[in-house]
């Protein structure tokens, strides 16, 4: 995963709440084997609509995703974050995420940032006024800003640190091997396994 | 102070906790399909990791599976491609898979509860949302994204923060022709689809013990959609009856059933957030928009959003409205369906289909519109021919298919097309879920039977 530090972009301003993981990536397009690709398939069917945000060309190189509240919610599906990333966008700003999505792109290095709504619906006017609005998302500090406004926002210590230097999961949780096998010799002898298959 | 059900079976599976650090939690059973999992493989491979506990995991074919034909080879290569990938990563890895044509091949959360291995008191994660379904044993189930499945193959475990929990308590008796999933779409209009964001959820109170176990997972199923990480309720001898005689049931029951008897919330527990719901007065309930939080008694009228306060709130109604082409005021009962959809991981079990029958036994669906009857997994299709319904769902002029997840999420051929309205048993209203351009209002079993008998929206009582 690559580190997260610090990320300076323009914003795409998304004035809807209730994004779903379906609206982000349709099931079509979940049929791929691979972790790539995927930002063909970001919002297709909003973006059939001329008028859709994506499509205008002063948002067209967004890489801060300013969101309405409860993003992400529905299906688990990562391809969502994977196709938020694919198509180049390194943050999602909103005022509430759905847990899946939110665990998913912290995992996948996506940095989620939650602020008040009015922090939202601020951000949404400064950018669609000026679409070069300049939006640095500083993990270090915990900070939003843009237009010399600074706003900070709350993530946990250790969320941070794993994100900053770019720690996969799995490599973590392995040092700790020696936990899990202690764990597993207690687990009671009831407990159902999949293996021998019975009938 | 004592401990809700929910922390009990978390604080046993605690395999490590460190100041300021997610807990590191042992999985008892980690369910696997073909559309979360080939990524997760590729990483294995990549890292030369290997699957820790193949005998604690379980693999199945369900989303993009045909309903139709299904020994043939699978028509779309992207759909075949990624059910071969699932099965040539079962076979590397050790993987216990239920494939098409398999008895116990079907959606992967009828499957679990079928096989008894989803048994109270444990850890359950799938790569995919409902796996709160389970919870409805007493166990503590959710979803889980595709890096996370990679996780707990390799390490059986998965660092989690302890949500904080919430009591949903229903109390009081149903009215006829109300069913689990009136209760739970009720619950999910009240609360909002993120009211239950950061907890777990316990259903209680005495309509949710009243409940069979498939009314439970119904319930437990959509906690997802009110934003919970997931749902539990507590097990009890329903629980347990159900349990024996599966093949996967504890041989030493008598040593499971006494730990199983431990799994409840202490009278002087205090959850974060209460709620209480009076069942005595909840009706067939239906979504009339695009998310499941948008619902209202069947006897209700279309909203007119310009009633709604909320900003935020109109703006979703005004969108909804289009999207579903209907007008404000327009009475639910006057909606025409054109796709009947009856099944999913949310109704489509043995008894699910026993209460659509009983309404359709002798009757002819209208001919205005389809039906499509999915059983949840191929056992279920078996029992219910063994009971006839098949019959009864063939008489009444409905398609009689063999299991997956199918319309649903429409990642197989069975879709809507552009404009077409569904009443489903389903769990998702999103626009383009079933079909790009479909419409869905969610039912439940009964109104689905009988709005496909009417021709629109109707409850049992309106026939
Ligand atoms: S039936 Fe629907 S909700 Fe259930 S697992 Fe399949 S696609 Fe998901």
């Amino acid at each position: 995963m690559e580190k997260f530090i610090k990320h300076t972009g323009t914003g795409v301003p998304l004035r809807r709440s209730n994004v779903d993981t379906d609206q982000i990536i349709p099931a079509v397009y979940l049929k791929r084997v691979t972790r790539s690709g995927f930002e063909d398939g970001l919002f297709s069917a909003w973006r059939l609509d001329p008028e859709f945000v994506f499509n205008k060309q002063e948002f067209k190189s967004g890489t801060v995703l300013v969101a309405g509240p409860e993003f992400g919610t529905g299906s688990s599906r990562e391809h969502a974050v994977w196709a938020l990333q694919n198509y180049g966008f390194k943050v999602v700003i909103s005022s509430r995420f759905a847990d899946i999505f939110r665990n998913n792109s912290l995992k996948g290095g996506l940095l989620t940032v939650i602020v008040g709504q009015a922090v939202v619906d601020a951000l949404w006017d400064a950018i669609e006024s000026d679409p070069t609005t300049s939006i640095t998302v500083d993990l270090e500090a915990r900070t939003v800003s843009y237009n010399a406004i600074t706003v900070s926002f709350e993530l946990d210590d250790y969320t941070r640190w794993r994100l900053m230097e770019g720690l996969d999961d799995i490599g973590l949780t392995l040092k700790h091997t020696d936990s899990i096998d202690a764990f597993e010799a207690k687990r009671p002898a009831y407990k159902p396994k999949t293996l021998p298959i019975r009938v | 102070m004592g401990k809700t059900l929910a922390e009990k079976i978390w604080d046993d599976h605690i395999v490590r906790s460190a100041e300021g650090e997610p807990d590191l939690l042992y999985i008892d059973l980690h369910l696997i399909h073909e559309v979360t999992s080939p990524q997760a493989f590729d990483g294995l491979r990549l890292a030369g990791r290997p699957v820790r506990r193949a005998d604690l995991t379980i693999a199945t074919e369900d989303h993009n599976t045909p309903t139709l034909d299904i020994l043939k080879p699978i028509a779309d290569p992207v759909s075949k491609l990624q059910i071969d990938t699932l099965r040539s990563n079962a076979k590397e890895f050790g993987i216990r898979l239920h494939s098409l044509g398999d008895a116990d091949q079907g959606v992967v959360h009828v499957v679990g509860p079928q096989l008894g291995i989803t048994q109270p008191g444990m850890t359950i994660v799938c790569g995919d949302s409902h796996t709160s379904t389970h919870g409805a044993f007493g166990a503590i189930a959710f979803g889980i994204g595709t890096s996370e499945v990679e996780h707990v193959l390799a390490t059986q475990t998965l660092p989690s923060r302890r949500p904080k929990t919430m009591a949903i308590n229903v109390e009081g008796t149903l009215k006829t022709g109300v069913s689990a999933k009136d209760i739970i779409l009720a619950i999910i209009a009240q609360i909002g689809t993120g009211g239950g964001q950061g907890y777990i959820i316990e259903y209680r109170g005495s309509a949710i013990r009243a409940l069979s176990m498939e009314g439970r997972m119904t319930v437990c199923n959509m906690s997802i959609e009110a934003g919970a990480r997931a749902g539990l309720i507590a097990p009890d001898q329903k629980t347990f009856d159900y349990i024996k005689g599966k093949p996967h049931a504890p041989q030493d029951f008598e040593s499971a059933q006494s730990y199983w008897q431990s799994l409840y919330t202490d009278a002087d527990a205090k959850f974060d957030v209460e709620i209480t719901i009076n069942a005595d007065e909840l009706e067939p309930f239906v979504t009339w928009g695009t998310n499941p939080g948008q619902g209202l008694p069947l006897n209700a009228s279309v909203p007119n959003p310009a009633e709604i306060k909320d900003a935020e709130e109109r703006g979703a109604a005004e969108r909804a409205l289009q999207y579903m082409g209907l007008v404000a005021g327009t009475p639910l009962k006057k909606i025409a369906i054109d796709t009947v959809f009856l099944g999913s991981c949310t109704n489509g079990r043995i008894e699910d289909l026993r209460a659509a029958a009983s309404v359709l036994e002798g009757k002819k669906i209208a001919s205005t519109l389809r039906m499509l009857v999915v059983p949840g997994s191929e056992r279920v299709r078996q029992q219910a021919m063994t009971e006839g319904l098949d019959k009864v769902f063939t008489d009444a002029g409905a398609e009689w298919r063999n299991a997956g997840c199918s319309m649903c999420l429409g990642m197989n051929p069975d879709q809507l097309a552009v404009g077409e309205r569904s009443a489903s048993t389903s769990n998702r209203n999103f626009e383009g879920r079933q079909g790009k351009g479909g419409r869905t209002h969610l039912v439940s079993p009964l109104v689905a039977a009988a709005t496909a008998i009417r021709g629109t929206l109707s409850s049992p009582a309106d026939l």
